[in-house]
């Protein structure tokens, strides 16, 4: 048996109509795994579904934000092996620039609604034994930041907090919770994301390995967590960043 | 929306840079307190007053304020 097998696991993928959650998606298809995908787009979530080798697949539209999309989608699920949250936005804001709304904005979606979800996972039962949670964070706010960063930052750092904390009270049932915190990644939100283009060649010429990630190097680093290979680990944060934070 | 609104915001996004040296003919990146932090905050300015994008390539394409000024206004009558 591969260690690093998901045949026979059912996961749950949010922000899989495109970037990191899509590849994540389909790599896992490839592994084996039954997935439940999710997302706000319906149509680029549909051509996430196209791309899943396999079957037993299930695409389920909705906005984590809105409680009753977020109530539903949960009753919808069956118990699950595995959850990759991964759905979130990118600003590019000076400080000086921020409003109430903006902060707001983000932490709602790249922070509460992660945690509200995995919150319903908990109580309503929805987590085998043995069931692993993946948050796709960032190396910013938690290993380095940037120019315009200091909300994410909070919103993902965020995240590395909260699952040490449920690492430890869901251990008794081998229920593992890690992170990943990638460098910047080759992805639309990238490309729309001030961030990510007003210093594109002097950002890239930064990181060691002479390029942005791309989506399935993520998406790898989840089948690691999400499988048998990882059952020793757990509460941790694994950095995937072509080497910009040894810097 | 007026050039001198304009200046006036554009200014604004400066702490140490006189308002009297922001002009309509002003070369931008000639400014002393110029940077990417500024340069960010004046398309963040632009965003939130002009709800207008203005992308960090077409910022790259233009020099003088009125000719940042004139990209927002045309990018406004496209809306």
């Amino acid at each position: 048996m591969n260690p690093f097998s998901l045949s026979g696991k059912t996961i749950l993928v949010t922000g899989a109509s495109s970037g990191i959650g899509r590849a994540i998606a389909v790599v896992c298809a490839n592994m084996g795994a039954t997935l439940f995908i999710t997302g706000r787009n319906i149509e680029r979530l549909t051509e996430t579904f196209t791309l899943m080798n396999g079957s037993g697949h299930q695409q389920l539209p909705s906005d984590l934000t809105v409680e009753e999309e977020l109530q539903s989608l949960v009753s919808l699920l069956p118990p699950l092996d595995g959850m990759v949250s991964n759905a979130g936005i990118l600003k590019s804001l000076v400080f000086k620039s921020v409003e109430k709304n903006d902060l707001n904005e983000i932490m709602q979606i790249n922070t509460f609604a992660p945690i509200h979800l995995t919150r319903l996972l908990v109580q309503q039962k929805k987590l085998i034994k043995g069931a692993s949670l993946v948050f796709i964070s960032s190396i910013n706010g938690n290993n380095c930041a940037s120019v315009g960063s200091s909300l994410y930052a909070a919103s993902k750092c965020a995240l590395n907090g909260f699952i040490k904390g449920i690492a430890l009270e869901l251990a008794p049932r081998f229920i593992r919770v890690n992170c990943i915190n990638p460098g910047m990644i080759e992805t639309g939100l990238m490309k729309k994301s001030l961030f990510g283009s007003l210093e594109y060649e002097n950002d890239v010429a930064k990181y060691p390995l002479k390029r942005y990630g791309k989506p399935e190097e993520v998406a790898y680093a989840t089948v690691y967590l999400l499988s048998e290979a990882s059952q020793w680990v757990t509460g941790t944060s694994l950095v995937i960043d072509g080497g910009y934070t040894i810097l | 929306m007026s050039i001198d609104e304009f200046l006036k915001n554009f200014a604004d996004q400066f702490d140490e840079t006189d308002a009297s040296l922001i002009k309509p003919d002003t070369r931008f990146r000639d400014i002393d307190e110029w940077s990417s932090l500024n340069a960010l905050a004046v398309l963040n300015m632009i965003g939130k007053k002009y709800k207008v994008i203005i992308t960090a390539d077409e910022l790259r394409r233009i020099n003088t304020i009125k000719e940042l000024y004139d990209l927002v206004i045309s990018k406004k009558s496209v809306k």
